[in-house]
């Protein structure tokens, strides 16, 4: 019985990593990739007139 | 011939032993005949015979009279790994050096397979706390054993000792034998889950400038973002993204080159024969081994999968003709670069003109990143469930 008791809370446990894990994972991910797209807008180096408009046309 | 014949009447040589010589020759001979990870399992190989050997000098014995004499293999995994994890994180500083992030800044949304893959982890956590009703695997070895699922020999080791797993020695090799599996494993799992049309979706690369100022500050941003998130990833990420730090920075070629390949060799070196310093007879051959084995497949395949179906799930969300190719997906998992060759292969299979390589090569390093990021939230989740249990 006992044993049983462990094995249903130890589950209950894995099923809370499960979800605070992945949530984590996909929070520091998405917390990366907005980092990575404004660093990439501030950094991109700047075009020329000439170029904007060869890309306009 | 009489020491011999004495270690078998003392007790001290076992079946089990010779079992272990034979499993470090099997080792052995896939590292060399089969080229499988061969700087790790030739010296887990090597190091699973000689610390069989009955009253082996490399390992800490009692000595009648004298007392305990300490053995290399079991100082080098005190102070190497036990101590700080050392040997697994310094690899990391050569992991992060060798890695260039460039295909992943070009295109960032590939940082979400990364994420996506790293599913067969948690599952395997499940699998295994549910066999640990049965098995004798604690919730802390169930979680070291999930973390076969990264994918990423290191972290494995690193996770595996924080929680003090008596499954280390199978964990490391379980976590490398699959890397070095991936060419076989992965087209597999890819194909239980995609049709050839879709394996056939061709995806346009049109990699956007990544500026040298994004490159230098992506390394340290991740460690922060990581950090403050999941504290405990910090030594993991940190390592990882000092090394990439050191490879972006360009003041500092001659470390980064250092990194690449002096010390990554050095560590390697060590890290496989110490790791070997935990295959005793005693507590490696048992079918909890075997079991670690077959769980540990059971992450690879799952990781594969997520990110198949994570690829697909955002291909529902996408027009016609921007759809990505769902086998970009299982790119996510950490083993780098095998999974974006097996990618690009498939590709080629369902269609000679279809090269996934770059994407496959962003989605993989993402994967790299990932996957320590899940080791450290893991590190950080686990011991508050252990002691509320």
């Amino acid at each position: 019985m006992k044993l049983m008791l462990n094995a249903t809370s130890n589950i209950a446990a894995t099923l809370e990593i499960l979800w605070k894990g992945m949530l984590g994972i996909f929070i520091v991910m998405g917390v990366i990739y907005l980092a990575v797209v404004i660093l990439n807008k501030v950094t991109a180096p700047r075009k020329s007139k000439e170029e904007e408009n060869k890309e306009n046309d | 011939m009489d020491f011999f014949l004495q270690s078998f009447k003392d007790g001290n040589f076992s079946w089990q032993m010779l079992l272990m010589w034979v499993i470090g020759g099997l080792l052995i001979y896939l590292a060399i005949a089969k080229k499988l990870e061969p700087a790790l399992l030739l010296p887990i190989g090597f190091g699973a015979i000689l610390i069989n050997i009955p009253l082996s000098g490399a390992v800490t014995q009692n000595m009648a009279g004298i007392g305990e004499v300490v053995g290399i293999l079991d100082w080098l995994f005190d102070k190497g790994i036990n101590a700080s994890e050392a040997l697994p994180l310094l690899l990391f500083i050569g992991i992060g050096a060798m890695i260039d992030f460039g295909p992943l800044l070009s295109n960032p949304k590939l940082l979400f397979f990364g994420a996506a893959a790293q599913i067969g982890i948690f599952l395997t956590i499940i699998v295994a706390s549910i066999l640990g009703g049965v098995f004798n695997f604690s919730l802390a070895d169930a979680a070291a054993i999930g973390i076969i699922g990264a994918a990423d020999g290191p972290t494995s080791i690193l996770v595996a000792n924080v929680f003090k797993s008596s499954f280390m020695g199978a964990i490391a090799v379980a976590a490398y034998s699959y890397m070095a599996l991936v060419p076989i494993i992965q087209p597999a799992a890819i194909k239980l889950v995609t049709t050839k049309k879709e394996r056939a979706i061709k995806m346009a690369y049109n990699p956007k400038a990544v500026s040298r100022t994004t490159k230098i500050l992506f390394p340290i941003l991740v460690t922060i973002v990581a950090g403050l998130i999941a504290p405990a990833s910090v030594a993991l990420v940190g390592m990882l993204m000092f090394g990439n730090l050191i490879r972006e920075c360009g003041v500092l070629d001659t470390l980064s080159d250092s990194a690449q390949k002096v010390l990554a060799n050095l560590i390697t070196l060590l890290l496989g024969i110490t790791i070997a310093s935990t295959m005793k007879a005693s507590q490696f051959v048992k079918i909890e081994t075997l079991l670690i084995m077959c769980l540990g497949l059971f992450a690879f395949i799952i990781d594969s999968i997520g990110g198949v179906l994570f690829a697909k799930l955002i291909n529902l969300f996408l027009p016609s003709g921007k759809k990505i190719n769902p086998m970009v997906g299982a790119a996510g998992i950490s083993a780098f670069p095998m999974s974006a060759r097996v990618i690009q292969r498939l590709g080629l299979e369902a269609d000679p003109k279809n090269h996934l390589l770059m994407h496959a090569v962003g989605a993989n390093v993402s994967g790299q990143i990932a996957s320590v990021v899940a080791g450290g939230i893991i590190l950080s989740i686990v011991p508050g469930l252990l002691a509320a249990l």
